[in-house]
């Protein structure tokens, strides 16, 4: 067994930026490579209730409330929040009070002004920054890779393991680097990007690997462009995904409330700076897409792999060599309801919903209200923004007046309808034009059709009542 | 945890890829206290219809794989999210392996911390047992950790585990006992890496 100094200075030779994480954390190996690490980043939700059961049956106490944090955002309803009517998703969002409250965990509650997704919230409040891990018993805690942390998803047992101790026993995955260079066109974003990436890799391509996003494309997007790619990186089985710090990280975290402040910030920022990959490092695996030859894109199936442009056509399972995936098609289509050879663009949807921690944020909600201004939806939809500090901004800019003036509901933050579990689904059978991560079936609701996409071709699919290129709609606009 | 050496008995082919954790239990379902049992609710929305009534098709509605302790599937078993509640609904339905070409990641650790082991095989030998098991559905499947082989009459397969995740299996040991080891070393580097990185305490809002 090998024990670490903790201090990050065993580093030799040219390392990855996941690199420099994991020996920053190490507390120790085993022969096999296995290590303990110490966990920066500890965040609760109300699914976390069995963590609290398997705590409160060794009675164990809570190894470092400092660092976690408590947040309702998987059974919050998004409507009425004064009279939550379902006595089991009162309890939840009891319980998560209740065991915070035992356990000294700050909360961000139903009513608390920063309330929202955890995975927006985090981000929001200060509290990710680059260098850190960071863990959350929910999958898509890969987004706060975005600012250079190394941030994954665990089950119920690993958030006991980290409420106890404040670390937890990985394995050193693989690395890999997505590669995307070049210019997309106006339309083009990171939910395309991402959705390209696991189409072309597959649902498990990066089974395995922490992955780097890079390249130019990568460096252009704003924070919120970063948080959808590397939120998505789980819908490709990646154990995470991360993006570099840069002076966009920082603008970002400058002035946000848990944020370091003053000289710590300073010393941390400096810090910051040395963790992006060492120029002659190596990448186990490395992947390279053209952002300028990336379209819109818009998933047909019930996997996230099954994404394909909005040009293209339903795939044809008879023109499949591989029985299983041909089999595997036909289910998909006809839990769909969709036929081979069908145009993708035109398919009539029921309805629309832009939220989720993949994509509300203010940018993805700017993005839809720019399609949606002055024009109408032709099917209902639900926008829950991404926090209750979204919404408020969201107000004082007047999106909130063009989503409702299209004839969409405007609605409180939580996970919504993203998961189905909150009061919010979609009825089944129903098609839904979705900024959320997963098409799964029944993921929205028993028997819901789920089609996943940006927010901007959400609000395309609102407008034109089937799915869309959104490119037309925003000729003339800015 | 209870020690998983070796398991025999009915192996249920569910011959179906990604079969993800919102499949294994839908979220409506996770509210439930785990004392009243997760085995109801395995794959509920694949077994049964509208109604709630079994699906008379779906494998494990059928004799005798309805009390199989191993299932076989396709890519990608246990994608998706992090819900451990996909793995109490298969260990409370009385499953001890899952045989599949890949696993989600979160899926495979939450599994083992279950006591329920993630057999890892390669696609020609998931499709060849998946056959056989539709051939006769009476064949009867040895897993034996100790050799890392599946076997059935005189054929025998290899799978891959983890070699941490199998000493866990094959003893029952429980992370959260060795981490215990390790708290000398936890409060040594937690001063360390607070001394080198001081900002990583949140400031006070």
């Amino acid at each position: 067994m090998v024990r670490s100094a903790g201090n990050g200075q065993a580093r030799s030779g040219p390392q990855t930026l996941f690199d420099k994480l994991w020996a920053d954390h190490v507390v120790a190996e085993r022969p096999s490579g296995d290590a303990l690490l110490w966990i920066d980043r500890h965040f609760v939700h109300e699914g976390s209730f069995h963590a609290f059961n398997q705590l409160k049956a060794r009675g164990g106490t809570v190894a470092e409330p400092g660092l976690t944090f408590g947040v309702a955002d998987h059974y919050v309803p998004t409507r009425d929040r004064d009279h939550v009517g379902n006595p089991e998703i009162a309890r939840m969002i009891d319980d998560l009070g209740a065991n915070t409250a035992r356990h000294g965990i700050e909360l961000f509650g139903m009513h608390d002004p920063r309330q929202g997704i955890v995975h927006v919230v985090g981000p929001e409040q200060g509290l990710t920054l680059p260098g850190l891990t960071m863990v959350c018993g929910d999958s898509h805690t890969s987004t706060h890779g975005a600012f250079g942390a190394y941030a994954f998803g665990i089950g119920a047992s690993e958030v006991a393991h980290v409420l106890m101790t404040q670390t937890l026993w990985q394995k050193k995955p693989k690395r890999m680097r997505i590669t995307i260079d070049g210019t997309p066109t106006a339309g083009v974003g990171a939910k395309d990007f991402i959705l390209s990436i696991i189409a072309a890799i597959g649902a498990d391509g990066a089974r395995g690997h922490a992955v780097e996003y890079a390249g130019a494309a990568v460096r252009a997007l704003s924070m919120a462009g970063r948080m959808t790619m590397c939120n998505m990186s789980i819908e490709a089985g990646a154990r995470c995904g991360m993006i570099a710090p840069d002076e966009t990280t920082l603008r970002w975290i400058e002035g946000r409330p848990f944020a370091p402040k003053g000289a710590l910030l300073e010393q941390a920022a400096e810090s910051w700076r040395r963790l992006p990959s060492d120029a002659d490092a190596a990448f186990d695996r490395e992947i390279s897409l053209d952002a300028s030859r990336i379209a819109p894109v818009v998933t047909w199936g019930t996997s996230p792999e099954d994404a394909l442009p909005i040009d293209g056509t339903v795939p044809d399972p008879s023109r499949e060599a591989d029985e299983g995936r041909a089999a595997a098609i036909r289910d998909a289509l006809a839990y769909m309801g969709l036929s081979a050879g069908q145009k993708l663009s035109g398919i009539a949807i029921d309805r629309v919903f832009i939220g989720s921690c993949t994509n509300a944020r203010i940018e993805d909600l700017r993005a839809a209200a720019s399609v949606l201004a002055g024009r109408k939806a032709k099917v209902p939809g639900l926008v829950s923004p991404g926090s209750a500090q979204v919404k408020r901004q969201a107000e004082e800019e007047g999106l909130d007046s063009i989503f409702r003036e299209a004839g969409l509901d405007w609605v409180e933050s939580g996970c919504s309808m993203c998961v189905g579990m909150n009061g919010d689904s979609v009825p089944a059978g129903e098609r839904c034009a979705s900024t959320t991560n997963r098409n799964f079936r029944g993921r929205q609701g028993p028997g819901a059709r789920t089609h996943l996409m940006s927010p901007a071709m959400a609000a395309a699919a609102a407008v034109a009542g089937s799915l869309a290129d959104v490119r037309p709609m925003l000729e003339g606009r800015s | 945890m209870k020690p998983l050496v070796q398991v025999a008995g009915h192996a249920c082919p569910l011959g179906l890829a990604s079969v993800d954790t919102d499949q294994l239990i839908p979220a409506r379902f996770m509210k439930r206290p785990r004392s009243e049992g997760y085995g109801g609710f395995l794959l509920h929305d694949l077994r049964r219809d509208e109604a709630g009534a079994e699906k008379p098709d779906f494998p494990l509605n059928q004799v005798p794989w309805r009390d199989a302790p191993i299932l076989v599937a396709r890519r990608n078993f246990g994608s998706g999210s992090s819900r451990e509640a996909a793995v109490y609904a298969l260990a409370d339905h009385g499953i001890r392996v899952v045989v599949a070409p890949t696993f989600g990641d979160i899926f495979a650790s939450n599994a083992v911390k279950n006591g329920l082991l993630p057999a890892v095989i390669g696609e020609a030998e998931a499709e060849e047992l998946l056959a056989v098991l539709t051939a006769r559905p009476d064949c009867l499947m040895l897993v034996d950790l100790e050799a890392c082989t599946l076997s059935w009459d005189n054929r025998a397969v290899p799978f891959r585990i983890d070699p941490v995740w199998r000493e866990q299996l094959l003893n029952g040991w429980d992370d959260i006992d060795v981490t215990r080891s390790f708290s000398a070393d936890i409060t040594r580097f937690k001063a360390a890496t607070g001394q080198a990185r001081p900002w990583i305490w949140p400031a006070d809002a």
